[in-house]
């Protein structure tokens, strides 16, 4: 694939809890511990986790609506989290966003014509109404809603309707990323089906790129290229999907997979075998030490409660932060292992 | 024969006074759940599942609904025949009901233990050996009920409220809560779908494990498949307002034959991986102007002449396998 369209290194967000009557710093919520990843232009980038893990606050903070805490975010070579009010202008023509819930997203009182047309008007793209209407109109038609639907409100549309005019406002600017934030979650499976083949024909048809957060691990089979686990603000797992699934390696990849209720014998059989005892997220306020899944993991030994292991790349591509199946991995990837990356196979020695 | 069925809904229709007119939700639903069998209800967002568990609990508002016809038999008695009384003594012992968010199910200025004790009080009222239970044995019953749905320290869990609590402790205080009077029918609505995955997981789990074990038939609700392939042993296909089609869940998934089940089951997602359907085009009817004949023959690919003239039956395609769809009419028997 090309080139880097988005480089994250070491994103940090952190939410601050005050109390009190002078708003007294009690603590922070750790939402994103630190998080470094690609995303290639033309590729679309799953990130899954349980609610709780920070993917939508990664989404959120590479966008600039909440300012990271930490770390840089590479957009086409320039570090957004640099960027001043004036000079964000031009991030926000090329990156956009479709929320979860169109019912909350879309503003009632406006029509879809308004809703879509506003940001022409912010970034001064059509000059004139008659403009405007055109750019609207061929918006619509690339989500496949007629013309006509300009006037209507978001109350006269269904679900999936309402969904495909959130996409249309995403795309009103021409963008080259989307983050989509559980775009079909709140839709039935067959509405669905259509919204996603809708958003790979137009990944396809444009070249954008997506970063595609979601919970449900079949969906991202389907749609992502390369995905990313997060658990409690951190990425545990990274790999091209193909590999995540039928080659996970961390227990809470696992675990998690494990837990996708199925309806093919197929996928049945290709389900790993749960690496947990139980258990829940633990609140990101106060995450537990090393690393944070050792709590809920059936595999955990002393190192893992003490150390946080690296995200290393295991095989080419892959990458996984376990102490456990770092070591699990054969001799002879592990030598290969060391060849890639010197430096942390050192650490490693020196551990043991 | 009578006996054999925990409940049964035969030709149920439910209409609904509505500004526009008539709103006809339920047309012709028929569907049992034998005694110690776990069954499902699939469909999609306003398919009438939601309206058939509430005929079933008693609880639906007469005006504005209206029910023509039809008959639901609970364990041998006709709820929809029922006095007030009567339904809230069934639902006090007989029947009971897990809801899907578990938040708005629990009253949140209440202690659990406090709510905990009302349902076992309120259900022992109406036990024939009548009596009261003494404080020491209703506590006694509450701790036993989270000790079987595994939530650590019961004691503690007693005096929390239930924002204290995360969404799958919740779910298994409901859980309790909903076996606690060992009731012989459960009607689950969507038990997972607020929780994370391997939360959901571990509360059907759970779920599954204990109805087993207690041999307490179970009526799951949901619009995930997958829950459904999990967890029943058959599974009811619904479609605005009528069942499409009914068989053993590990049947109905392998081989679907009406033309609904088909484009839904192609819809979902895979594990393996894979491109999914264009999912079934068209929207759902609205209920104040439904088509005519087989409800899905405006969105059908294999659309007949005669489904939009009648309104199949269900035929029986194979040995406990029954599809409402003209396409099997010639092939199968008439039920």
């Amino acid at each position: 694939m090309s080139e880097s369209l988005l480089v994250v290194e070491g994103l940090v967000k952190r939410f601050p809890i005050r109390a009190g009557i002078f708003h007294r710093l009690v603590g922070e919520v750790k939402a994103i511990e630190s998080v470094s990843f690609d995303i290639k232009s033309s590729e679309i980038f799953g990130l899954v986790g349980e609610s709780g893990s920070g993917k939508s606050t990664v989404g959120k903070t590479l966008l600039r609506i909440y300012k990271p805490t930490k770390g840089t975010i590479q957009f086409k070579g320039r570090d957004v989290t640099k960027l001043t009010k004036e000079t964000l202008r031009f991030f926000r023509q090329q990156a956009q966003m479709v929320f979860q819930d169109p019912k909350s997203s879309l503003n009632p009182r406006r029509s879809i014509k308004s809703t879509i047309e506003e940001s022409l008007i912010v970034h001064k793209v059509a000059k004139n109404g008659g403009a405007r209407k055109k750019i609207v109109a061929d918006r619509l038609a690339m989500v496949e809603l007629s013309p006509n639907y300009m006037y209507k409100y978001p109350s006269m549309l269904s679900g999936g309707q309402r969904q495909r005019v959130a996409i249309a406002r995403a795309l009103a600017l021409d963008p080259s990323f989307i983050v989509l934030d559980e775009p079909t979650s709140a839709l039935d499976v067959s509405v669905q089906a259509k919204v996603i083949r809708l958003l790979q024909r137009l990944q396809a048809e444009r070249q954008m790129a997506y970063l595609f957060i979601s919970h449900d691990l079949s969906l991202m089979r389907t749609i992502a290229s390369r995905t990313a686990v997060m658990y409690l603000g951190r990425i545990y797992e990274l790999a091209t999907t193909e590999a995540l699934f039928t080659n996970p390696l961390h227990p809470y990849t696992k675990t998690l997979i494990s837990a996708v209720p199925v309806v093919s014998a197929e996928e049945r059989q290709m389900k790993p075998k749960k690496q947990s005892h139980g258990g829940e997220i633990p609140s990101p306020i106060n995450p537990p030490s090393g690393c944070a899944f050792h709590p809920r993991c059936s595999l955990a030994e002393q190192v893992c409660a003490q150390e946080l292991p690296d995200l290393a790349e295991v095989l080419p591509g892959h990458f996984v932060r376990c102490h456990i199946a770092i070591d699990a991995l054969s001799a002879n990837t592990r030598k290969m292992h060391l060849v890639n990356s010197a430096k942390e196979a050192r650490n490693k020695i020196k551990r043991r | 024969m009578m006996d054999q069925y925990m409940l049964e809904i035969r030709d149920l229709y439910v209409y609904f006074r509505v500004y526009e007119g008539i709103s006809r939700v339920l047309d012709g639903v028929s569907l049992d759940v034998r005694k110690g069998e776990q069954v499902g209800l699939a469909g999609e967002t306003g398919c009438g599942k939601t309206v058939t568990m509430k005929t079933v609990m008693g609880a639906l508002k007469i005006p504005p609904a209206i029910i023509p016809k039809g008959e639901v038999i609970l364990d041998g008695q006709n709820v929809l025949k029922m006095s007030a009384k009567q339904l809230l003594q069934m639902k006090g012992t007989k029947v009971s009901m897990i809801f899907q968010d578990p938040m708005n199910a629990l009253n949140p200025v209440f202690a659990v233990g406090t709510q905990l004790f009302d349902v076992i009080r309120f259900s022992n009222r109406h036990t024939s050996n009548g009596g009261k239970l003494s404080k020491k044995e209703i506590l006694n019953r509450a701790i036993a009920a989270l000790d079987e749905v595994r939530l650590p320290d019961p004691k503690r869990i007693l005096n929390s409220y239930p924002l204290e609590l995360s969404g799958g402790m919740r779910q298994r205080v409901l859980i309790a809560m909903a076996l606690v009077n060992e009731p012989s029918f459960l009607i689950a609505d969507e038990p997972q779908t607020a929780l994370d995955v391997t939360i959901g997981a571990q509360i059907l789990d759970l779920l599954s494990e204990l109805v087993r074990t207690k041999g307490i038939s179970v009526l799951l609700i949901t619009h995930n498949l997958g829950v459904i392939q999990e967890t029943t042993e058959r599974v009811n296909i619904m479609y605005a307002g009528q069942v499409v089609e009914t068989a053993p869940t590990a049947l109905l998934f392998e081989n679907p034959k009406h033309p609904y089940s088909q484009g839904l089951l192609a819809s979902v997602p895979r594990l393996t991986g894979g491109e999914i359907a264009e999912g079934i085009r068209g929207t759902v009817p609205d209920y104040t102007a439904v088509p005519s004949g087989c409800r899905f023959h405006p969105r059908c690919d294999h659309v007949m002449p005669i489904c939009s003239q009648k309104k199949p039956s269900l035929l029986l395609v194979e040995p406990d396998h029954l599809v409402g769809c003209w396409l099997y009419a010639k092939e199968g028997g008439v039920k």
